[in-house]
């Protein structure tokens, strides 16, 4: 996707736009997402958003509970091989979400995915990543982080790595389910996480998945 | 203008004046203060959040029988998805608690639309009782399996079939009441709301003896005098329904007792999930749940009665 493109099509971009509203009314209605601002408040600083992954719909939920104003300059990091395997999902990734797009598969790629991740942190945008890789969908509440948010923080300190959890969202549309359940889900924003003088990355890494996971709603039995 | 529109805006008039006087008391008080203080704020939010519901709820009476109905059931499909969020559940009840949402409460508020009364008080309670569990066993899954059942059940009772009792009352057919249904609606929300109003200030000035010590702050002189308070608006509204005045005062008392008990048991199950509110969806409010509890035990109680004793059915 070439950024000159879509500046062409103003029609493609006026879809954009309101398949964009669409889909932040469409999580509102099923799910009331609630947004939690407890370690910050909704400014519009350079941030990255670094959040557990359950489902496909947690990085549209997220999206959807930050003001306009802030959704406008944040973009998801997302998986190539997923948001470019349909005309409509190319559509939705470059275009409603303007994604970072990245190559996970680390046999096949020939470009460093952090170039792209880097690129965009310089040229001022948020961004909303994913540090588990994977959707989680063993018993553990988070899996392990991948190195990327110790490379972010370790480039740009500025920027204010925000733990986001996201509530209830595995219950709504658990893996291999069809119906979405229209359930309360809430996105909690935890306190920034920087990175300490002479840190390392193992334990940069432990603390901020503490972070997170410490803005995890008590379970109930 | 037919007596019917007559009557509801004579209504609308009276609770217009009470909030405006409420609204007047609440602006006057933060004049008053030099900097915002937290409780007028979240009075006045309330006050707002009323304002709201009354200009919503004079809509759809206006509008007709279908409104009224519409606007109940939105309002189960926001206090079931609630309940939900908080009730015990696995992946294995996936299926059946898609079928609460999207089959069995818009069907319950289809048969109160269509005027099937025979089917609506027996549709959740027998139809669905049996029903739902056998989709949930279906997936295999026995862990907690009579809690999950179960919650799932009581979702849909609280939610649906109670609710679904308030938009039902338009559907009796009283003698001399013919199309004027929707002002026994009116009349139930009116003096169940009043009554917990009148709890809850009394309860705070006079107060002794608590109900349920440890749980809530209501008490049993504050619950006596909402009690009164909704029977003598009860008596002074009789001229709206099909009660006699003394009729009109018991029905209302009863309601409100009935209300006041069930927004005791809805505390409870907060207390248990360890909520302070079911959500954030009303302003001022908290949720649903929270605003309807009353409404919602008073509804099915208030029709039944209403058809024992005066159609003799």
């Amino acid at each position: 996707m070439m950024p000159g493109m879509t500046a062409a099509r103003p029609l493609r971009r006026l879809a954009a736009r309101i398949a964009g509203q669409a889909i932040v009314l469409f999580a509102r209605a099923i799910t009331a997402v609630h947004a939690d601002w407890r370690g910050v408040g909704p400014s519009p600083r350079q941030r990255v958003y670094f959040a557990n992954h359950v489902s496909n719909a947690d990085m549209p939920m997220i999206w959807s509970v930050l003001p306009h104003a802030l959704r406008l300059q944040t973009r998801p990091v997302a998986a190539a091989d997923y948001w470019l395997k349909t005309g409509l999902r190319a559509f939705a990734g470059a275009e409603v979400f303007r994604a970072v797009l990245i190559d996970r598969r680390p046999d096949a790629r020939t470009e460093d995915p952090m170039l792209a991740i880097n690129a965009a942190l310089a040229a001022g945008d948020s961004l909303i990543i994913f540090p588990e890789g994977l959707r989680n969908q063993g018993p553990e509440p988070l899996q392990p982080f991948k190195a990327g948010l110790f490379n972010m923080a370790r480039e740009f300190p500025e920027v204010e790595l925000v733990p986001t959890w996201i509530a209830n969202l595995n219950s709504v549309m658990p893996k291999g389910e069809v119906i979405p359940l229209p359930l309360m889900c809430s996105v909690i924003f935890g306190a920034p996480v920087a990175l300490r003088e002479g840190e390392e990355r193992g334990a940069f890494l432990t603390r901020a998945a503490a972070a997170l996971l410490a803005l995890k709603p008590e379970e109930r039995t | 203008m037919s007596p019917m529109v007559r009557d509801i805006a004579l209504l609308l008039l009276a609770v217009s004046l009470v909030l405006l006087a409420l609204t007047a008391f609440g602006e006057r008080l933060r004049a008053r203060r030099s900097q915002p203080d937290p409780a007028i704020e979240v009075f006045m939010t309330r006050v707002d959040s009323w304002w709201a519901m009354v200009v919503l709820f004079t809509l759809a009476l206006v509008a007709g029988h279908w409104a009224v109905t519409l606007l109940f059931a939105v309002a189960a499909f926001a206090a079931l998805r609630e309940f939900y969020t908080y009730s015990a559940r696995s992946k294995a009840d996936h299926l059946s608690l898609a079928m609460a949402f999207y089959l069995i409460l818009p069907a319950q508020f289809l048969l109160v639309a269509f005027d099937l009364q025979r089917l609506l008080g027996v549709f959740i309670p027998v139809y669905v009782f049996l029903l739902l569990p056998f989709v949930s066993v279906l997936r295999g899954s026995t862990d907690n399996f009579l809690a999950r059942v179960s919650e799932t059940q009581w979702g849909l009772m609280i939610a649906v079939y109670c609710l679904s009792h308030v938009p039902a009352l338009m559907l009796l057919p009283l003698p001399g009441y013919a199309g004027r249904g929707m002002l026994l609606i009116a009349f139930l929300v009116m003096v169940v709301q009043t009554g917990d109003l009148v709890d809850f200030y009394m309860g705070r000035r006079t107060g002794r003896r608590r109900i349920v010590p440890g749980l809530s702050a209501k008490t049993w002189e504050g619950a006596g005098w909402g009690v009164l308070a909704a029977a003598l608006l009860g008596m002074a509204l009789w001229w709206i329904t099909p009660f006699n005045p003394l009729e009109s005062a018991a029905m209302a008392a009863m309601a409100s007792a009935a209300g006041q008990a069930g927004g005791l048991v809805l505390r409870a199950i907060k207390r248990d999930r360890g909520l302070r509110d079911w959500s954030h969806l009303i302003p001022g409010q908290g949720g649903f749940l929270d605003q309807l509890d009353s409404v919602i035990f008073a509804a099915p109680a208030f029709f039944h009665l209403t058809r024992l004793w005066w159609l003799a059915t």
